[in-house]
């Protein structure tokens, strides 16, 4: 919302010398947002007006150029004073009043203007537009004064409105009113404690007859509705130009007089107005809600399908207005039209929003129905807008008016008188809610509760709606006072239990990812199918089952992803793309894995708290969203240097990843061969807690690789930290002070036993003896056979009550080798 | 050699004789001072204090002596031999000294050679700001919760006094989530987490949520569609306004130093009634000293406690929340929101692993 300052500053009494920048520090203080203030470029040097006494018309250029002999002002002798002035625009005529710089002006933007020759002809200063002029950013043709508004000669600039300034705000959803000088003066009346004159305090005289005959079917569509018939407008008669450059400062252009008077009271009162072709109009009015099936061609010349919803007005023809949203185009006025009727009505906000989204016409006139307009003006709009049209547009006002409705007066709110002081933990003087509640335009009256407590009950003023309750009444007090004079005071908090322990583990894990080398990403959860369809996921892949942003920003990923590598990976190849070659990166986030048949949603109310079973069905149609943690590594794992070469990255890296997570979050993480997309068929490892699979890594499949360009034998782990159970204390182990035995022992078995298998094999035949089980060399060759490796582990014996004897070492080791065999066929390696 | 009865003066023995004795000294210390390292000094020893030394011979000469002379020959000998074992000795300890120090000298290395085989982590620096500000608040007495980023539109928007139509819902742009009636969104903001939090929680509650929050603004520089937010709730008896600017001016000083305070400018939010806007000075601000725009706060709306079963006439309660990659553009000059987002290592390691 841009307003000029001059504007404000009629409905206020300011001190003399009030600066923009003082009002748009009181807006801030009482919590109107401003954008900008900005002042008109005063021009220096002469700046007068001319009157256009011949043209003619030059040829021969690509555009129209006219040549003109301006009159601007008389010499000392009384004889007139001419100038020439090349000029490109053609709104205007012999006759016309115009704004001329003359040589010597400087313009905004530091434009100075000296005689100079052009288009053949010598041009003795320029004839100036509005946006010339820096007030608006009308181009389209010169500034053409209403005929008779001024002499030639005369100063143009304090005519044209120079010293002013414009302030632009930002209107909160909740305060609509101050979608209007009317509103915005009044808040800044409250904020400085100057007197207001209300610009809707105008007498309306008695006329009961009605314009036009209107029924209201809906009465939660309209809550009023008012019509006024002008008869004999002259729709060609020029704007005057004070109208014309509010207009222009609020950033609205001017397009015919009807129009600019309706833009011009909506932007004094707030209420939006639309003037009827009377003619046009076909019998009596209904305002209803749309049938389905109806449509309606607006006046943009859109041919739209009406929803059930939609507030229609009706004549009868049918729907020839979207009510509060777009006139329809059947009932314009036009240039012909002299017969208008002048509505102004109230309608009901939450409507209005879903008309404008649903048609996606958003407009001045829906911004302020949905935020809810004033319905007590509506009548004086009305007015308003009849006499200015009467004054500038040679109109006469018929007899009549229509004003229907059932407007709902707004209910009182009752509070402790203290409340205010309770919610800010401020003493405020006596008497100031009352005084604060009174300036917002609210009905006091004060008493005292059953308790013994001093009561207030505010009956808000009708251009406020969103004073509801006590605590609206309380932020209303608090704003005016001012939020400075709220102390800092630190509240004691109950001792607390600091983080829990997921929370502890997930930092501790970050820790040591990072630690361990890799760097921590934060990408954003989107990808699209094509992503999956390079990991070369099944149709039925559980991944796939991903839900869909409605309103993507690209509509190539618009899903929301099921795991963290769309993510990790594309940071990757960022990176590569920039230069970096040796990689390792992670990311703990959260995962979105909605169920095979989504639930819906359920509606619950607001108005008390949701019953248990309510919320459970709430929270059972909420997707699973596990926080996973996820990395990938891609070229060198260790750098080379003098020590000597480095080391590639390579599918081991990817699971010790996983390995240093679990033990980390202290859990015992098993590892077995795993075949599952995006990784190598022969390099995957599936992860597992307590026979629960909880992720995935090693090396990503080839093909993958290719896909998705990335560089060859990228590593990737993606595990499920939710999945892993907490360890909440561990028990302490007994430590033995007596001597270990260490021995070896090589084991030749066949290629597809895995190295856990052995492990655990052997584990579960050393009994408790055993302290430690290391692989320490794995070996292939042919004189262990086709299909046979060899592998060797370094066992460390140790007993916790005594040493162990050479006997019992043999033992062990022999009913280790025994279980080795019997669960996969290990033998000793001879 | 002599006959063991020769009746002839010791110093006559030839192997006895006093210059005979001196010879010995002289030459073993000349070959001790010639050998160069302890091996060679090793391989002339024999020959001055062996068996065969001439020490040594002249010490068998003394039995062979009567018995009036044999004391003073054998003090001879001893004082012959000790001269020469002292330059053994001596020498010894100086060719071991050079050895150690020469030992020393060529096992000295570049010790400022790289060392960095195993490349350094990172941590972004939002998860350090998340900590930062998680740990001020637990000092405090806070608990920090998390919640679901994937929301119930009754969470992110019904519960917190968004209407149904209210212009506010559209003031934050929203993803949905297809299909139009879902009922579900991507949150907005951290808000829902405090819903959740006071639906299962009784009063006194003070938590604190950071987390992240969707908007469908395009990336650039000053945007971006996903960022983090951290926001804080407390809901107990008797709490005001001034409460909320107590614990915001203790908040922005462990952001900012100790000199920081906040500053409150009305403003309105659904789901706080009063409502304002917070502004923090920022000592260290680029340009100068100055108020930054730093997030939004209020009383919490009573329709808020309302739906989430807590009783307006006994509790009151505030809340606050702050963008996260604001906090940290401005505070550590960071100029492009995308540096944030977009997951460049070199942007990520500048601010290391954190502590």
């Amino acid at each position: 919302m841009r307003i000029p300052v001059s504007w404000l500053a009629e409905h206020l009494e300011l001190p003399e010398e009030t600066s923009a920048e003082s009002l748009a520090e009181a807006f801030v203080r009482i919590g109107l947002e401003v954008e900008e203030v900005t002042h008109l470029t005063p021009i220096t040097g002469p700046l007068v007006v001319g009157r256009v006494a011949e043209v003619e018309e030059l040829t021969g250029f690509k555009k129209p150029i006219r040549y003109c002999r301006v009159e601007v002002g008389k010499s000392d002798a009384g004889e007139e004073l001419f100038r020439g002035i090349v000029c490109g625009a053609t709104n205007f005529s012999a006759g016309s009043l115009v704004v001329v710089a003359l040589p010597g002006a400087v313009l905004p933007g530091g434009f100075e203007i000296s005689e100079r020759k052009t288009y053949g002809r010598v041009s003795e200063g320029m004839i100036c537009s509005v946006r010339e002029l820096g007030i608006g950013e009308d181009h389209e043709g010169i500034l053409v004064l209403p005929p008779g508004s001024a002499d030639p000669g005369a100063d143009a600039g304090e005519i044209v409105g120079l010293d002013d300034s414009v302030i632009e705000l930002s209107i909160t959803p909740d305060r609509g009113y101050c979608f209007s000088v009317r509103g915005l003066a009044r808040e800044l009346s409250n904020a400085l404690d100057v007197p207001f004159g209300d610009p809707a305090n105008r007498s309306i005289p008695d006329d009961d007859r009605p314009s036009r005959t209107v029924r209201i079917a809906d009465e939660t569509a309209c809550s009023r509705f008012v019509l006024r018939r002008l008869t004999g407008v002259d729709p060609t008669a020029p704007t005057p130009w004070w109208m014309r450059r509010r207009l222009a400062l609020a950033g609205i252009r001017s397009i015919s007089l009807p129009v600019d008077v309706t833009n011009y009271v909506m932007l004094e009162l707030g209420q939006p107005l639309h003037a009827w072709d009377a003619l046009k109009l076909d019998g009596d009015v209904v305002v209803r809600r749309a049938s389905a099936g109806e449509t309606l061609v607006t006046l943009d010349d859109v041919h739209r399908e009406l929803d059930p919803d939609d507030i229609v007005i009706c004549d009868d023809s049918g729907p020839v207005s979207l009510a509060g949203v777009m006139g329809g185009a059947s009932t314009e006025i036009g240039q012909d039209s002299n017969d208008v009727l002048l509505e102004a009505a109230n309608w009901d906000p939450a409507s209005i929003a879903r008309m404008i989204r649903r048609h996606r016409l958003p407009s001045e006139a829906g911004k302020r129905f949905e935020r809810g307009v004033d319905p007590a003006v509506a009548a004086v709009a009305v007015e308003r807008a009849a006499r200015l049209l009467v004054e500038y547009g040679e109109a006469t006002i018929a007899a009549g008016r229509t004003d229907v409705g059932n407007v709902v007066p707004p209910a009182p709110v009752t509070m402790p008188l203290a409340l205010p002081d309770r919610i800010a933990g401020v003493r405020y003087e006596r008497g100031v809610t009352v005084q604060r509640l009174t300036q917002i335009g609210c009905r006091i009256e004060v008493g005292t509760s059953e308790e013994g407590v001093g009561v207030v009950t505010a009956t808000p003023p009708t251009w406020r709606p969103d004073l509801t309750q006590p605590a609206d009444l309380v932020e209303e007090v608090l704003r005016l006072e001012g939020y400075h004079t709220i102390p800092s005071v630190l509240p004691a908090a109950p001792a607390g239990a600091g983080l829990d322990q997921a929370q502890l583990r997930e930092r501790a894990v970050s820790r040591a990812l990072a630690h361990d080398g890799y760097v921590e990403v934060l990408p954003f959860p989107f990808t699209g199918e094509e992503t999956f369809e390079a990991f070369g996921l099944d149709e039925d892949d559980p991944r796939r089952n991903a839900l869909r942003a409605a309103n993507a920003l690209e509509a190539e990923r618009s899903l929301i992803s099921t795991t963290l590598l769309p993510g990790l990976l594309e940071a990757l190849q960022r990176n590569l793309s920039r230069g970096r070659r040796d990689l390792a990166l992670f990311h703990i986030g959260q995962v979105v894995l909605p169920g095979k048949e989504q639930q819906a949603v359920p509606e619950l109310g607001v108005q008390k708290r949701p019953s248990e079973e309510e919320l459970a069905e709430l929270y059972a149609a909420l997707p699973a969203q596990p926080k996973h943690v996820g990395v990938v590594l891609a070229g060198q794992r260790e750098r080379s240097g003098w020590w000597g070469a480095g080391r590639q990255a390579g599918w081991a890296d990817a699971i010790q990843a996983a390995r240093l997570v679990a033990d980390t979050a202290g859990v015992a993480l098993s590892v077995s061969t795993g075949n599952n997309p995006p990784w190598h068929p022969g390099r995957c490892a599936e992860l597992l807690v307590d026979d629960t699979v909880v992720g995935y890594a090693g090396e990503l499949h080839p093909k993958v690789v290719e896909a998705l360009e990335l560089p060859k034998r990228t590593c990737a782990m993606e595990l499920d930290l939710d999945a892993l159970p907490l360890s909440e204390s561990r028990p302490a182990p007994r430590v033995s002070s007596y001597p270990p035995v260490r021995l070896d022992v090589a084991l030749v078995v066949d290629e597809e036993v895995s190295a856990a298998e052995l492990t655990d094999a052997l584990r579960s035949g050393a009994g408790e003896l055993i302290e430690e089980i290391r692989l320490f060399d794995v070996f292939t060759g042919e004189q262990l056979g086709e299909g046979k490796k060899s592998l060797a582990f370094a066992l460390q014996l140790r007993a916790p009550d005594r040493t162990l004897t050479q006997q019992e070492a043999s033992e062990v080791r022999e009913a280790a080798v025994a279980a080795a065999h019997e669960r996969v066929g290990a033998t000793l390696r001879g | 050699m002599s006959g063991a009865n020769d009746p002839y003066d010791p110093k006559e023995v030839v192997a006895l004789a006093p210059e005979t004795l001196q010879g010995a000294v002289d030459d073993a210390r000349k070959a001790f001072e010639e050998a160069a390292d302890l091996d060679e000094l090793a391989a002339v020893k024999p020959a001055h204090l062996g068996e065969r030394s001439p020490v040594l011979t002249a010490r068998r000469e003394i039995g062979s002596l009567p018995p009036q002379a044999k004391a003073d020959a054998g003090k001879r000998v001893n004082e012959t031999r000790r001269l020469i074992q002292e330059a053994y000795d001596a020498r010894h300890a100086q060719l071991s000294a050079e050895r150690d120090a020469r030992v020393l000298r060529e096992e000295a290395v570049d010790v400022t050679l790289p060392t960095d085989r195993l490349p350094g982590g990172a941590r972004h620096p939002i998860t350090q700001l998340i900590e930062r500000i998680a740990d001020g608040f637990v000092a405090m007495g806070w608990q920090v919760s998390e919640g679901p980023e994937l929301e119930a539109e009754w969470f992110n928007f019904d519960a917190l006094n968004f209407g149904k139509d209210h212009p506010a819902r559209t003031m934050q742009d929203t993803f949905h989530i297809a299909p139009d009636d879902s009922g579900l969104v991507l949150r907005t903001q951290t808000s829902p987490v405090q819903v959740r939090a006071l639906l299962h929680n009784d009063p006194p509650v003070y938590r604190i949520s950071p987390g992240r929050v969707f908007r469908t603004d395009a990336l650039d520089a000053t945007h971006t569609p996903v960022f983090h937010q951290v926001e804080g709730l407390a809901v107990d008896r008797d709490l005001t306004m001034a409460h909320l600017k107590g614990t915001l001016d203790a908040f922005a000083r462990s952001m900012f130093g100790p000199r920081s305070l906040t500053r409150f400018r009305p403003s309105f939010f659904p789901f706080t009634e009063p409502s304002a806007e917070v502004d923090v000075w920022f000592p260290e601000k680029k340009g100068g000293a100055g108020w930054v725009e730093w997030g939004g706060c209020g009383m919490v709306h009573p329709n808020v406690l309302r739906a989430s079963g807590v009783d307006p006439e006994t509790y009151s309660g505030f809340a606050f929340g702050m963008g996260l990659e604001r906090t940290l553009q401005f505070r550590n000059g960071i100029p492009d929101m995308r540096d944030m987002v977009e997951g460049d290592v070199r942007f990520t390691e500048a601010f290391g692993i954190g502590y």
